[in-house]
């Protein structure tokens, strides 16, 4: 059986798969619709809370950049796992507690204003729709890289899916669908790496073979010499400075339990405790995986390098003109993703052999060997999208590829495009009922029709649901040229707007509607301003996106930090000199800080 | 079934606080103090084929955090049941 057959096969079954849960999973209420009923198990919220949030984003894509930033991708590993211990410390009993259906619906209530919960409702239907783009989008490109059908048909498909169960089954159907497809995702991510952890260091488990030994030198200080000799930075040090790492670690980890669809998940579970309990579920599941994405990262860079250049691995002579791979003996693998563009090569000096280095190294010496060697710049790259060569292999051939630069077998391959497109679609749907959910709820029955009947309010998030599936589908289509900008936009805006607001919200009693809004506002606008002052969204870049002109030297990434603190700051002044919060108020936030008497959430 | 008459908020409040400070100083020392501030202190002890700051950045952080979360949910359901505001 061929390659294509096989995809097909495996895509096909893990699809009668989610079709299969979501007619098993209806949902027949309002309270089924937005929570599930209020009834799944921690442990089964957990995992498809790990499903909701590893999003292609992180299937595809993280392995990729850790390979090629070393250290400095350590900033994903720990910023999105980190978030996970604020959730289950600062928000999710006491949000649980509370016991409401949204995000915009538990401000609106805390701060007693309708305007705190149109500015979250604006704060969360930005954060969602710049997400779920991207995930319509990582439909296509693998339906398009693996089935062979164009990227309109990989989009219809992966819309229709998800109309059927997210439409259909809301919260309930997502969350049964999303185990599913976590279990989908988990298998498709780990096998392939613990074959390549056995080939090369003769460790099954990739996170001990990342420390183990490769032949008789450690695998790390043999990548470190790999890296180093082709001129690249040290793989173990990165290259970013320690402030701006340690911004967009804490931005990430703030965004992280400030994103609506996150913290949607755990008003579904029956208890508080269950909250806690599961959020530490939610990180078991997602461990797994981020434990194991720094062994791909690192070993899919190993492979990548010391296939270009045989001398690498056997310690000979880089420069040496055999050493660097033939053009026309390229691995097959190779051949066939340059058909994607995610990887190109370009015979610069004409030898007919490829050579793979860093022509923009800060190591003198190395450059004057690599050019009397003959190099005439670096020769493996990808395509740019207007068709010439660009310098930068792209990131995400780590993870597709990596099974056939491994050499495993077709099933391993096959297996990929069904996890990635699981991990894409459980997001998308996660974030496409936190956006129905926000209108129908929060601005519809809370505010614009408060005399609406629970089946209109029901009828209402489905259309709602079925709108957000089409815009998403079209902007999945037809990107905004900005869609990898606005994955700094969507954690910078939560850190700086909906997470600091929340917690004080649950922490500072005496904190008032005045304060809250003000606060929210100069978050969010803060953040907004800076990275479209250095990242030009819509218009553009004002000043170049480098260290020299970054305040305090921290990154757009990042800047969410500051948004955060000057939301915290403003909304103290403000509340000091407005009107105090009333008593009744600071009586639902007592009763929000204890367990006993939580109930299901209600809808009144 | 709500609160019980003599339940000290406060003492349960300060309880939870000072479990939410110890928690939290612990997710700051494994990520930011071990994984990036000391890193380069670190790295000059191996753990395996690991340098120790490396390791934490990229694995060891994510172990504590699952198992902080664990602690976290297990000390508060005791401080829960001390003050009777646990729930059935």
């Amino acid at each position: 059986m061929d390659l294509k057959t096989l995809t097909y096969i495996v895509v096909g079954l893990s699809f009668a798969l989610y079709i299969g849960v979501a007619i098993w999973a209806r949902a027949g209420s309002t309270k089924e619709f937005y929570i599930a009923g209020g009834s799944v198990h921690p442990v089964v919220n957990g995992m498809a809370t790990a499903a909701d949030w590893m999003s292609a984003a992180s299937f595809i894509s993280m392995a990729g950049l850790i390979a090629f930033l070393g250290y400095g991708g350590s900033v994903y590993l720990m910023g999105w796992t980190g978030g996970y211990v604020l959730l289950a410390v600062l928000l999710a009993p006491y949000l649980r507690k509370f016991g409401k259906f949204t995000v915009p619906e538990f401000i609106g209530d805390r701060y007693y204003s309708n305007a705190a919960r149109i500015v979250a409702v604006i704060c969360l239907i930005f954060i969602s729709f710049t997400y779920v783009a991207g995930q319509m989008r990582g439909v296509g490109i693998v339906f398009s890289r693996f089935l062979e059908v164009d990227i309109t048909t990989g989009l219809l498909v992966g819309m229709g899916l998800v109309f059927f169960y997210a439409v259909l089954g809301g919260m309930k159907g997502i969350t049964y669908t999303q185990v599913a497809q976590y279990c989908v995702l988990i298998f498709a991510y780990t096998i392939p790496a613990v074959f390549i952890s056995l080939q090369l260091t003769g460790n099954p488990l990739p996170q001990l073979g990342l420390g183990s030994n490769i032949g008789d030198i450690g695998f790390l200080t043999k990548l470190d010499g790999v890296v180093t000799d082709l001129g690249f930075a040290k793989y173990t040090s990165g290259d970013k400075s320690m402030i701006d790492v340690f911004a967009i670690t804490l931005a990430l980890m703030a965004g992280t339990a400030g994103l609506p669809h996150v913290i949607v998940r755990f008003f579904t579970v029956p208890k508080v405790s269950d909250a806690r309990i599961s959020a530490g579920w939610a990180l078991v599941f997602i461990a797994l995986l981020y434990t194991t994405a720094p062994a791909v990262g690192a070993m899919a860079r190993y492979n990548l390098h010391t296939t270009v250049n045989s001398a690498l691995a056997t310690g000979g002579d880089v420069f040496a003109p055999e050493a660097s791979l033939e053009g026309e003996s390229r691995p097959g693998w190779m051949k066939r993703w340059e058909a994607t563009g995610l990887i190109a090569w370009e015979d610069k000096n004409g030898d007919g052999r490829i050579q793979y280095y860093n022509e923009k190294s800060k190591d003198e010496a190395f450059l004057a060997k690599a050019d009397a060697a003959g190099w005439k710049g670096n020769e493996l790259g990808s395509k740019a999208k207007d068709g010439s060569f660009d310098g930068k292999v792209d990131r995400d051939i780590m993870v597709l590829a990596n099974p056939e630069i491994a050499g495993l077998p077709d099933w391993v391959i096959a297996l990929i495009a069904a996890g990635g497109i699981a991990a894409a679609l459980s997001t998308a749907a996660g974030l496409l009922l936190v956006i129905s959910s926000s209108i129908s709820h929060d601005l519809l029955k809370g505010i614009f029709a408060k005399n609406i009947s629970e089946k209109g309010e029901l009828l209402a998030g489905r259309i709602a649901a079925a709108v957000a599936v089409v815009v998403a589908g079209y902007l999945g289509y037809n990107p905004p040229g900005f869609v990898a900008e606005v994955v700094a936009f969507a954690f910078g805006l939560a850190c700086a707007s909906l997470f600091p607001t929340i917690v004080m919200g649950i922490f500072n009693k005496k904190m008032n509607k005045e304060g809250a809004i003000a606060g929210m506002l100069t978050g969010l606008l803060f953040t907004m301003a800076y990275i479209v002052y250095f990242k030009g969204i819509f218009i553009e870049p004002m000043a170049k996106n480098e260290a020299a002109n970054w305040l305090f030297g921290i990154s757009p990434e990042g800047i969410g930090v500051v948004g955060a603190l000057l939301n915290v700051s403003v909304a103290y002044i403000v509340g000091k000199f407005t009107a105090p919060c009333p008593d009744h108020i600071q009586h639902l936030v007592e009763d929000i800080r204890y367990p006993r008497g939580a109930g299901t959430a209600q809808a009144h | 079934m709500s609160k019980p008459q003599d339940f000290d908020s406060k003492a349960y409040w300060s309880a939870t606080l000072r479990l939410l400070f110890i928690t939290l100083f612990i997710w700051f020392i494994v990520s930011f103090g071990a994984g990036i501030l000391f890193r380069d202190v670190l790295d000059g002890i191996h753990l395996g084929g690991y340098p120790l700051g490396f390791w934490f950045a990229q694995q060891g952080s994510i172990y504590v955090f699952v198992a902080l979360i664990f602690w976290y949910a297990w000390r508060m359901g005791k401080i829960d049941r001390e003050h009777d505001v646990h729930e059935d």
